[in-house]
């Protein structure tokens, strides 16, 4: 008798929370996409929040394509890419809404080689840095540097970064098989800050603890820095994007604008990256 | 022959000596992890690191939505795998014949689901519960993305699923335990089989079906697996309402900050602390657990 | 108005009946929906002709190269099956002795008041999630083995199959010691009586008779190794390399699934390739368990006969 007491207020309980929650939920503006761009979205939403109350923003991450997918379906009204759409989401898009939705470059990021700090190797060409992650230079001698393996890292393939560098420095050859792919930037950057002969690639923002390599080309050696990377000087800068279905408007043009704005562009330099204006 | 017998008694302890050592490895083990997370954390652990949450990228705050969002899973877990995991053993011990092919397949069937590894549910949950029963569920409703997509609900039903078996066990084992006399009692006063099971076989199967309980919610609180495609979200900035929002959770919240925090030297402490957090909740319940194991142990010792 | 009433209880009670039977055969429809979700969402590797394009079942085997984001991608299964096996032996060879000379010291040698402390020590061992485990391997262990041996790669095999082994432990202790008890008492005493050392007992005559026992343990922790997800993603360096070198970074088949299903387009050849993998774990895994639980469950019945 007592069980059933118990079981019955109970399950009163839980559609009575239920309940009040439907009626409770507001409407949220809801943020999908890139883990590139998740801790520059979720800084964003934190400061709006605060200017704005009653407005309500949800950050989740899951990566670009998973972002692109949901804008395409439905279930977000931002998708948060660090990667431009592909030709086949596209037609998706323009299948399901009869536009081409818009693209908005909202940050810039500088995918950055970090070397271990006792590391005396500071500059590489692209050439070099091809071969380390093909696994044609497998020693540290071939590149100026002591006799050591190179103990390569990187991305897991889901992830934008990992494309992303695949493409810019690598010409699309394929990665060594004995890279370590680790589930996440900071992953990466804390083995090559206790690896001495690591090396690894990822966001200029995480670089901490670790070297930043600058990139040999025919015009000089650049690092990331906000000038490098605005000016394409710098090779493997990109563009992080928000996708939004159709134009923006409302609510969503708003928190567009302000990201837009000078103060919402301090935010992406306090985060790590590069403003896009 | 003396001294060789002595010298067999001092080879024989030394062995046994070794045997005795794998247990003072476990211990140490234990001890070493234990202490890390201790030392590592226990700094971090205050009333504002338990009730904020996160702030600019992991670095400051607490981890009170992951906490939240843990026990909101957790709860919504037991509703699902407690009656159906009662119901099962009820029928498997009181009702069915042993023999019978129809409860051999449900013990095999039970005994196959404890042993499917966790990325496994994961990988069902994406593709049953979600691809499948919420992408139904949106399209019969004329909705899109509201059931299928990763959120408690379906988190909690994968781990409703993958605890199902513990639950069952635990159930059965509490219901041997109480004595067959008791229920040709109650059947020779007339009650009937349900009316015996409910008023004098399951009140006594209490404390062992609680032990599954407490097991299962430790074992939940943990699993990590198969709830990243179900569920669980990296960052959010408020707290979940709906059973059909993201959720933040303990677990998985310690998984990201340790591979994905955007300065690892400052998550550090809060990551630590987290760890602190779900192993203390987790010894725990695994120490309430074994309590009320021993209790009912000696009552039933007593008893006889 | 009595007899009315009765009807009534006999109709509740059929309805409570049928619904407890219903709810347990939900049960074997949930394992049977596993397998079948599993299977229905690898099987476009078999019959959809766009996916094939992309991957057949032969593209498995073809190769050593597990490079599914690629111009060409290559989906051997040879490297991440060679990476769980790895991850798995060396778990097993760190936690097959600890645990089982646990069992048999807390079974055989240590006194009741001994035993009722080890045994919750070691379900406290189990407590700890994997996460914790992974997160302890990754941070701690990997640095601390790396700089005692000097290794060249510090994210490995070893230290993962190690963090592996402490997560199979209990599980392995607790049904080596089921067994190690259920030999009868009288095998004991007949050892001791004949003059037997309490360590010749133990090892020549207790050991062996629970043997099918402690091998089936052995087994289900081989189950538990080869499925766990989080303490291999974390800590092995996921490197697909097709090598038995332990101490370079493997990639395991759970690892796989984990890192990459977040961001795969669904319904891509990839997408269908890793739930083909989970498919595989299933029945690795299912096979297993099944050996393992044939082997107790014979034990037990023999032993338990041998009681009468």
């Amino acid at each position: 008798m007592k069980l059933k007491t118990i079981m019955f207020w109970a399950s009163l309980a839980l559609v009575v929370i239920m309940a009040c929650n439907f009626v409770m939920a507001g409407k949220a503006i809801t943020l999908k996409g890139s883990d590139t761009l998740l801790m520059l979205g979720q800084r964003w939403a934190e400061l709006y929040m605060q200017k704005n109350p009653g407005v309500v923003i949800q950050v989740t991450g899951g990566g670009s394509g998973v972002g692109i997918a949901a804008l395409i379906n439905g279930s977000t009204d931002i998708c948060q890419a660090s990667r431009s759409m592909k030709d086949s989401e596209r037609k998706k898009i323009r299948e399901r809404y009869f536009n081409l939705g818009s693209e908005i470059p909202v940050a810039k990021d500088g995918v950055t080689l970090y070397l271990n700090e006792k590391n005396q190797i500071s500059e590489l060409t692209l050439d070099q840095i091809k071969d380390v992650y093909t696994g044609k230079t497998t020693n540290w001698s071939q590149l100026g540097g002591p006799d050591a393996k190179i103990i390569v890292y990187g991305r897991e393939n889901s992830s934008g970064t990992y494309a992303f560098f695949r493409e810019a420095a690598m010409k699309n050859a394929d990665y060594t098989s004995s890279m370590q792919s680790l589930p996440g930037t900071s992953a990466v950057v804390n083995a090559v800050a206790k690896d001495k002969y690591g090396v690894g690639f990822g966001g200029a923002a995480y670089a901490k603890g670790v070297k930043e390599v600058a990139i040999k080309t025919a015009k000089g050696s650049f690092k990331p820095t906000a000038e490098t990377v605005k000016s394409g000087q710098y090779p493997l800068s990109r563009n992080l994007y928000w996708y939004v279905r159709g134009k923006p408007s409302g609510e969503i043009k708003k928190l567009v604008d302000w990201v837009l704005s000078p103060e919402g562009q301090e935010v992406v330099k306090t985060v790590g990256y590069f403003t896009v204006k | 022959m003396n001294s060789k017998g002595h010298l067999r008694k001092i080879k024989d302890r030394i062995k046994i000596g070794l045997t005795g050592s794998a247990v003072l490895l476990i211990l140490a083990i234990l001890a070493v992890i234990l202490g890390t997370v201790i030392i590592g954390g226990y700094k971090s652990i205050s009333w504002e690191f338990l009730t904020q949450p996160p702030k600019e990228g992991m670095t400051k705050g607490g981890i009170f939505p992951a906490i939240f969002g843990m026990v909101f899973s957790l709860l919504m877990m037991l509703i699902a795998v407690v009656p159906v995991g009662v119901a099962t053993a009820v029928y498997l011990h009181e009702y069915a014949r042993p023999d019978f092919i129809l409860t051999k397949l449900i013990r095999g069937a039970v005994n196959n689901l404890a042993g499917v590894p966790s990325i496994v549910f994961g990988l069902f949950g994406l593709g049953f519960f979600i691809q499948f029963i919420g992408g139904s569920l949106d399209r019969s409703l004329g909705q899109s993305g509201l059931f299928g997509q990763p959120c408690i609900l379906w988190a909690s039903l994968t781990l409703a699923l993958m605890n199902l078996p513990m639950i069952i066990v635990a159930t059965e084992e509490a219901l041997r335990a109480v004595p067959q006399a008791e229920r040709a009692g109650a059947l020779a006063l007339g009650a009937t089989k349900w009316q015996t099971i409910q008023n004098v076989v399951l009140p006594q199967a209490i404390p062992g079906i609680l032990t599954g309980v407490v097991l299962v919610v430790s074992r939940g609180a943990g699993e990590v697996a198969p709830i990243m495609f179900t569920g669980a979200a990296y960052y959010l900035p408020y707290l979940p309402k709906l059973p059909t929002d993201q959720f933040m959770t303990l677990g998985y919240h310690i998984f990201v900050m340790t591979t994905q925090s955007p300065d690892i030297d400052a998550t550090m402490p809060i990551a630590m602390g987290a760890t602190l957090v779900l192993l203390a909740l987790t010894f725990s319940l695994n120490i309430i657990a074994i309590i009320i194991r021993s209790r009912t142990r000696s009552q039933l010792r007593k008893g006889r | 108005m009595s007899l009315k009433k009765t009807r009534f209880k006999y109709l509740g009670e059929s309805l409570i009946e049928g619904n407890i039977k219903i709810t347990a055969i939900l049960a074997i429809i949930a394992v049977f929906l596993i397998f079948f979700f599993i299977l229905r969402e690898s099987l476009p590797i078999f019959f959809n002709g766009e996916v094939q394009q992309e991957i057949t079942f032969g593209k498995f085997f073809q190769g050593i190269q597990w490079q599914p984001v690629s111009d060409h991608p290559r989906f051997s299964l040879w490297p991440i099956i060679m990476g769980s096996l790895k991850v798995t032996m060396i778990a097993l060879v760190f936690a097959v002795p600890v645990a089982i000379g646990a069992a048999l010291y807390s079974s055989e040698f240590a006194g009741r008041r001994l035993k009722e402390f080890i045994k919750p020590v070691v379900e406290l061992l189990a407590g700890i999630p994997s996460v914790v485990l992974g997160f302890f391997a990754l941070i701690i262990m990997a640095s601390f083995l790396k700089n005692i041996f000097g290794w060249t790669y510090r994210l490995n095999a070893v230290n993962a199959g190690i963090a592996l082994g402490f997560a199979i432990i209990p599980a392995i202790y607790s049904l080596a010691e089921d067994a190690l008890n259920a030999v009868p008492k009288s095998f004991r005493e007949a050892a001791l009586g004949l003059g037997a050392t309490p360590w010749q007992t133990a090892v020549k005559v207790v050991l062996p008779a629970a043997l099918p026992g402690v091998s089936a343990a052995v087994l289900f922790g081989m189950g538990r190794a080869v499925g766990e997800t989080m303490v291999v993603l974390m800590a092995a360096g996921n490197a697909p390399l097709f090598s038995l070198n332990p101490l370079e970074s493997t990639r395991t088949m759970t690892a796989t699934i984990a890192a990459e299903l977040g961001e795969v387009v669904f319904g891509s050849g990839h997408y269908h390739a890793l739930f083909f993998i989970g498919l595989t774990l299933f029945t690795v895994t299912f096979v297993i368990n099944l050996i393992s639980w044939a082997l107790f469950d014979g034990l037990m019945s023999k032993l338990y006969g041998a009681k009468k």
